[in-house]
């Protein structure tokens, strides 16, 4: 009974890392330290999933967005040379019009969801229960095997485009 | 063993969600616009996992991994744009792309 408690515990604290985490990448103006913020915010959504049951996706979220993604923004931020922090945060005195509206509205839908989800007292809850990488292996050469060939033909497309858009930075021909 | 109920796991990816969208709106950088979309499919991954779990399916993770794969396909092509957008107008504001309506 006591491990449950702090199963429980672990997942709120990971979830407000996260949720904490993604609000400084919103509100941070330096570049590097917003993309620190982002690796702490992929890491704890890594132990959500872990604690939800599922150790398979939180490596992957390890070691594809936390490692492979981020590092691809570093080599872009590198590229850059971003001398100056030239980040804005959009809320200037005259520009808040221009998304005060919008966000309204988003903060309404939201408000409509979470009031939907905690509507029906509904008795579904998550359990520690581990489904195991070899189960997602067999489903996904089974019956998402189209799907996987889908994927493997987005990322040749990803990356047939990144090389075309990059090439001419060393090339010279626009 | 129960961990949580699956409506906080729900509110925890909506609130994200919500996040990223809100990053989209208002950031004008288009480096931070990418990283607030990495941020909402994150959180759609975190409904997956989660309905994953309550269902004892493995679909959800499935989904995520096919999530991960969208992840990584749009952030190569997108930072690929962002090179040249850097090399032309030598800034990252979105609003330099808006030149269409002139």
């Amino acid at each position: 009974m006591q491990a449950l408690l702090s199963l429980s515990t672990l997942f709120y604290l990971a979830a407000f890392v996260a949720v904490y985490a993604s609000l400084r990448v919103v509100l941070q103006n330096n570049t590097v330290h917003a993309l620190l913020y982002l690796v702490v915010s992929l890491l704890a959504v890594a132990v959500c999933f872990y604690l939800l049951g599922a150790p398979f996706a939180a490596g992957l979220e390890v070691i594809v967005y936390a490692g492979a993604i981020l590092v691809l923004f570093v080599f872009a931020i590198m590229m850059f040379g971003l001398r100056e922090d030239e980040t804005r945060i959009a809320p200037k005195a005259g520009q808040v019009r221009y998304w005060l509206m919008p966000s309204l509205l988003a903060l309404v839908l939201f408000i409509e969801m979470i009031y939907v989800i905690t509507l029906e007292e509904s008795k579904l809850s998550a359990t520690a229960t581990t489904i195991a990488s070899k189960e997602v292996g067999a489903l996904l050469y089974g019956p998402y095997l189209l799907a996987v060939e889908l994927a493997s033909f987005l990322l040749l497309a990803g990356l047939v485009a990144g090389y075309h858009f990059a090439k001419s930075f060393a090339g010279g021909g626009r | 063993m129960e961990i949580v109920p699956l409506s906080h796991v729900l509110i925890f990816a909506c609130l994200l969600f919500v996040i990223g969208f809100v990053g989209v709106v208002v950031r004008k950088n288009t480096l931070f616009m990418l990283m607030c979309l990495e941020i909402m499919l994150n959180a759609v991954g975190v409904a997956f996992i989660g309905a994953g779990n309550v269902w004892q399916q493995a679909d959800g993770q499935i989904m995520f991994i096919l999530i991960l794969t969208l992840a990584a396909a749009e952030v190569a092509v997108g930072l690929a744009l962002l090179i040249r957008m850097q090399q032309r107008w030598q800034d990252l504001n979105i609003d330099k792309l808006s030149e269409l309506k002139e």
